[in-house]
């Protein structure tokens, strides 16, 4: 009896570990396809070879010594942190008064963010576009940063509002009977606690604006302030004889790097965040 | 359903918005002085210190969030209207004029507009539907596999947090004649990409892939609702597998798998990025906002682009509403109870 059901659990796992296998190499071919491309050689980049012939970091040399993608990268790096950074501010804010206090208008702030979330963002493409130009924030860091918050304070409040309801709020309680301001609760209390989703958050949001092209392709016009994606879909190659492929996977590899090691990572708490905040809050 | 009970959802747990809700308080705390005096707030009008205090500090919480997303949204959409009834090409920057509603019949009168909304629709409904059925099977390899749930779940966020450019590019090279080790692989001899029917299957099967792991993340969310006890009670009263997903998890999952829905769907609409690296729209492959994005950023015509800005956004209005009216889509907050 003991024996069958060993068999029984080892054909389990088996049959586990292949769909598993499954969905590694579904999530993992085209981004080693890409990774392969950047490391071949001009002579072998259209031999159709999954795996390089000929190994080289040439692509990598030669797109690390252009401004352009240097910029790119700089713009790409700053802009994303700083919309992270104040989205996430804002959007902890919002999330507290909407997870913890009474207050009218909160349906009504709830229901924005729900529309925002939905919106298509071509839609906001020819209005921007005029309105930037017309207060000299087209192509520049502030004219990309600000849609960025925008879009992801849906993201920002859902989640975080989640992730608040889940807090050991006596201690909130405790610390008033302590003395203590609501403002104070917040701060003195409240705030390390919810660290970890503010965190969670802060990954979601960067990942957010890391990924955006429509807005960095419309707002922008020079290497002042486009992003990497833009930067990449406009790379020729140093000559028209040269093909851009090779520079094109080697700036694909460099962005996405950070992003695979922070899924590697941070891998539960970005399902926790993304479970959480879509369905629950 | 869904709008109605969002507010009493998002309250906090010790503090009844109206008088149905269980009176004393909970175990979870709240803030108390609010939850004492929920009840009898409508019967007086009168506020208590905290609770004005309280209405305060929430105002001033949520007021920089939400003046950046009108700021950002609420009057550049007003604008997009107003600028979508002139004749406005900023190529010519002296002809601008009040046109009324010509735009609109120009556009809807095109035989681009409606090539574009025929791919678009096309890739939406295909591209959802698969997803929904790939996400599931992703989505309960995640939640039930019993060797390398790290693993799993590790590498199917990797679509999800890679920039759409980048994959876009993999695919499109790797469907490039001689290049690309799928195009050697299917399709010797041809160029997939310029070709409108395979070029529409593999800028969908583009989406597939990224967006995918995003389906199955949230139908776990609503998998992890499915009472195990219900399982194995099915299963002793003889249920199959697919008799115990069908009529089992499925019925308790379903407003899970309608939100997802939802988002993807509406999500799918506005797709862009892909098609951008893929095709660039051509071979007629242009979706809505490509089309839109050509005659803003290309042919600088701002009239015509915010025309079709306009009638973008009353589209996805559109399919909101209907998600919410047929199927009584729950929006996302209001199933909160359920879970616990």
């Amino acid at each position: 009896m003991a024996a069958f059901g060993g068999t029984d659990t080892r054909a389990r796992k088996l049959r586990w570990s292949l769909l598993n296998t499954l969905v590694v190499v579904y999530a993992l071919v085209p981004v080693l396809w890409i990774m392969s491309l950047s490391f071949k050689t001009p002579a072998t980049l259209n031999d159709g070879n999954f795996i390089p012939r000929e190994w080289t970091l040439e692509n990598y040399r030669s797109i690390l010594s252009t401004t352009e993608f240097l910029r790119a990268l700089l713009n790409s790096i700053g802009i994303a942190l700083i919309a992270t950074a104040i989205a996430v501010v804002l959007g902890t804010m919002a999330a507290y008064a909407i997870a913890r206090l009474q207050f009218p208008g909160k349906r009504l702030l709830v229901g924005v963010s729900l529309l925002i979330a939905m919106f298509p963002q071509i839609s906001l493409v020819s209005p921007l576009f005029e309105i930037e130009r017309t207060l000299g924030l087209f192509d520049t860091w502030p004219g990309l940063i600000l849609p960025y918050i925008t879009f992801s304070l849906p993201l920002a409040i859902y989640t975080l509002s989640a992730f608040f309801r889940e807090i050991p709020w006596e201690l909130e309680k405790a610390a008033k009977m302590d003395g203590a301001t609501p403002g104070q609760a917040f701060l003195k209390v409240i705030a390390p606690l919810a660290a970890p989703g503010v965190f969670t958050t802060a990954i979601l949001v960067f990942i957010f604006c890391w990924n955006d092209f429509l807005f960095a392709l419309t707002l922008t016009s020079t290497e002042r302030s486009r992003t990497v994606p833009v930067a990449l879909s406009f790379f020729t190659g140093d000559s028209q004889f040269q093909d851009p492929t090779g520079s094109i996977s080697a700036a694909a590899v460099v962005i996405t790097v950070p992003i695979i090691v922070a899924v590697l990572f941070f891998q539960r708490r970005i399902v926790a965040g993304l479970t959480s905040g879509a369905v629950k809050g | 359903m869904s709008g109605e009970r969002l507010s009493e959802d998002q309250a906090a747990p010790g503090s009844p918005a109206d008088g149905t809700a269980e009176p004393g308080p909970s175990p979870a705390g709240g803030s108390g002085r609010g939850g004492r005096t929920g009840g009898t707030r409508s019967g007086r009008r009168t506020l208590t210190e905290g609770q004005r205090s309280e209405r305060r500090l929430a105002l001033l919480l949520c007021a920089p969030a939400a003046l950046v997303m009108i700021a950002v949204t609420g009057w550049p959409i007003i604008y997009s209207v107003w600028l979508s009834l002139q004749r406005y090409d900023l190529r010519f920057p002296a002809d601008q004029e009040f046109v009324g509603l010509a735009n609109y019949v120009e556009v809807l009168t095109s035989s681009y507009w409606w090539t574009s909304f025929g791919v678009t629709l096309l890739i939406t409904v295909v591209s959802v539907a698969i997803e929904l059925v790939l996400g599931m099977a992703l989505a309960l390899i995640m939640h039930r596999t019993i060797v390398g749930r790290g693993l799993v779940r590790t590498s199917a966020l990797v679509p999800y947090g890679i920039v759409t450019v980048v994959a876009a590019f993999s695919w499109r090279y790797a469907w490039t004649p001689d290049t690309g080790y799928l195009a050697n692989l299917f399709a010797p001899g041809s160029a997939p990409l310029t070709d409108q029917a395979s070029a529409l299957a593999i800028i969908t099967l583009a989406e597939v892939w990224k967006t995918t792991p995003f389906m199955a993340l949230l139908l776990m969310a609503g998998l992890a609702l499915v009472p195990d006890d219900l399982l194995k009670a099915a299963s002793m009263d003889g249920a199959g597998p697919w008799q115990r997903f069908i009529k089992v998890m499925v019925p308790v999952m379903k407003p899970a798998i309608l939100v997802a829905l939802l988002f993807r769907t509406l999500d799918a609409f506005r797709i862009f990025d892909n098609i951008y690296v893929l095709t660039s729209g051509a071979q007629d492959t242009s979706s809505v906002s490509i089309l839109a994005n050509t005659n803003l950023i290309q042919a600088l015509n701002l009239g015509i682009g915010s025309t079709m800005s306009v009638l973008i956004f009353l589209s996805v209005a559109l399919i909101a509403f209907v998600f919410v009216k047929l199927f009584g889509t729950a929006a996302p907050g209001s199933d909160t109870e359920g879970r616990r």
